[in-house]
Order: structure tokens, then sequence, then C-alpha cells
């Protein structure tokens, strides 16, 4: 298992592998019909994907990162700006992390 | 939203850089501190730039940092960009019908800076009616400047750039990723599917080495999706 190459060719085989996560996904949508179910499956993905990212952000993160997330989910429920809950959302960490 | 009135504009392309240009300033640092821990762990400036450049994908990048040495061991270097990389297939499968009418080269290059801030983005902007893919593309190209701009900043500044925390990324993007949930959120047809979503992603976050859990936690919601009647 100690297969090891040199930096020129780890360098390309690491961007192949990329791309590769990156266009694979389009692939394999070719190969399957978009049946009712499958248009499920992908409906409800995006938003598990998203959910899946955030939440081990959340709780391992420190008691900014959670009362940032907290204040974005507030901000954008009332406001329904995206940019306006980021914005309240790095103010309340920045204010936070400077008092702590 | 799956239709053949799907388009790709010039006018999309600058939308997308437009809206995904205040988070991608916040990507510049994030780049410059993936530069300077590359130095520090004795790469080259030129590799670590090509890195950058041809990868676009920082969590992968900083994970292979601690296997790079003068010679890099092959399977260890697959295997974690590919388990760090892999919630790109969950995305690339989920905007696939969407983006067929476009065709394959548009998708090609489009699917090269696609990632997590302008996939999130353009899932709550379809979910609004939003039909061009071009935003796609610019808000990715956005993010590719930033991170490619953050690395040669890094690389050529070294160490002199302070901790990257203090620039708010780690702040940014989940409250970014929770601000565009929170507008994708459709009622109880949501629930389930997030909720087995965040669990099986903690479990697995916490569980299995190697960054698995945002696909296994992506396919774990999206099955309960496709197991639901009607919805």
């Amino acid at each position: 298992m100690a297969l090891s190459v040199d930096v020129p060719t780890g360098l390309l085989i690491m961007a192949l592998v990329t791309y590769a996560t990156r266009i694979g996904g389009f692939l394999i949508m070719v190969w399957i019909p978009l049946s009712p179910r499958v248009e499920r499956f992908l409906d409800a993905l995006s938003g598990s994907v998203m959910v899946a990212l955030v939440l081990p952000m959340a709780l391992s993160g420190d008691l900014a990162i959670k009362l940032a997330i907290a204040i974005a989910a507030v901000t954008m429920l009332i406001t329904r700006n995206v940019v306006a809950a980021i914005s309240a959302s790095l103010l309340a960490a920045f204010l936070l992390r400077s008092l702590l | 939203m799956d239709g053949k009135d799907v388009i790709f504009t010039a006018a999309g392309i600058r939308r997308g850089l437009a809206k995904m240009s205040p988070l991608a300033l916040f990507v510049i640092p994030f780049g410059a501190a993936f530069g300077v821990a590359a130095l520090e762990q004795g790469m080259e400036a030129w590799a670590v730039v090509v890195m950058s450049a041809t990868n676009f994908a920082g969590a992968s990048q900083f994970a292979v940092l601690e296997l790079w040495s003068s010679e890099v061991p092959l399977i260890p270097l697959i295997l974690i960009t590919f388990a760090v990389n892999s919630r790109h297939l969950l995305m690339g499968a989920a905007l696939a019908p969407w983006m067929r009418p476009i065709g394959w080269p548009k998708t090609l290059v489009t699917a090269a800076v696609t990632t997590d801030p302008n996939f999130a983005l353009v899932t709550a902007a379809r979910q609004k009616g939003e039909r061009d893919v071009g935003m796609l593309l610019g808000a990715g190209l956005a993010l590719y400047t930033a991170w490619s701009l953050g690395t040669l900043l890094g690389v050529g500044l070294g160490s002199t750039i302070g901790d990257p925390r203090a620039a708010g990324i780690d702040v940014l993007l989940p409250s970014f990723f929770t601000a565009l949930l929170i507008g994708l959120w459709r009622g109880r047809g949501s629930a389930a599917p997030w909720l087995v979503a965040g669990v099986v992603a903690l479990l697995a976050h916490h569980l299995i080495p190697g960054h698995w859990h945002v696909v296994l936690g992506g396919l774990a919601g999206g099955l309960v999706g496709a197991l639901r009647r009607g919805a």
C-alpha cells in the first residue's frame, strides 16, 4: 500500500478525482430514468445535503457560530432576505468574539 | 421547475456573479489561509496555486495537506479527495434534470465550478422559479476567482496573514446555508427528509472517520423523500 507518486502526478490525480465527483452526478442521471419516485428523491436530496452540511458545523462550532446560525434563522424568518440574515449573523458573531 | 424552458444567458452569469460576490469576498482570506497552511506543510508555491486552481475544493485541499511531501501516497490521496468531495455527486444528480436542456458542453464547464454555496443559492432560487443556469456558473466563477486569488495572496504573503477565523468564513458558511434552508422549507413535506438527513449526518460525523457525513445524510434524506407517497 506504500504506492507513492511525485507531486505533479499527485496534483493531476487529485484534480481528476475532484472533477469526477463534480460531473459524476450528471453522468449517473443519464442512466437513471426520471420516474416520479426518482424526482421525489432528488427533490428531497437538495435540502438534505444542505442540512447534512450545516448541522455538524453548527454543533461542533463554538458559541459564536451557534449564535450566528440562530440569528441567521430568525432574521431569515422575519425578513426573508438572505443578505440581511448573514449580515446580522456575522455582526452577532463578531460582537460575541470581541467580548469573549 | 424541471422543464424545457431552462435558459443559459450572459445576464444570468452576471446575476450569479453579483449575488455571490459578497460571500466570495470572505472566501479570499479562506484561500489565503490555505496558501499559508500549504506552504507551512512544505508544499512548493507553484504546487499550492495549481492545486487550488485545478481543484477549487477547500475542504479536500486542507484534508490532503498532511499527506503531502516530495512524494504523495496514492491510495490515501484518492480516498480522502473522493470522500470529502463525494457530496458533489449528490449536487450534480440533484441539478441534472434541471440542466439537461442546456447540453453537455455548458454542463461540463458549469459543473467544474459548482460547489456548496452556489448549489445552495441556485437551489433556493429554483424554488422561486429561477430558470437561468448561467446564474450557477456566474456564482461559481465568483467563488472560483476568490479561492484562486486568495491562495495566490496566501502564497505571496505567507504567514504575515493572521487567523482566517477572524475573517468570519467559519461563521458565514453555516449561516448562509441556514438562511437558504429556511427559504427552501416547504412545510411538513420537508420535515421527515431533513430530520433523517440531520440525524444520519450527525451520527456519521461522530462515528465514521473521513468526511462521509454529508453524503450519507443527503442520501438518507433523499430516500425518505422518495418513499413518501404523493408529496
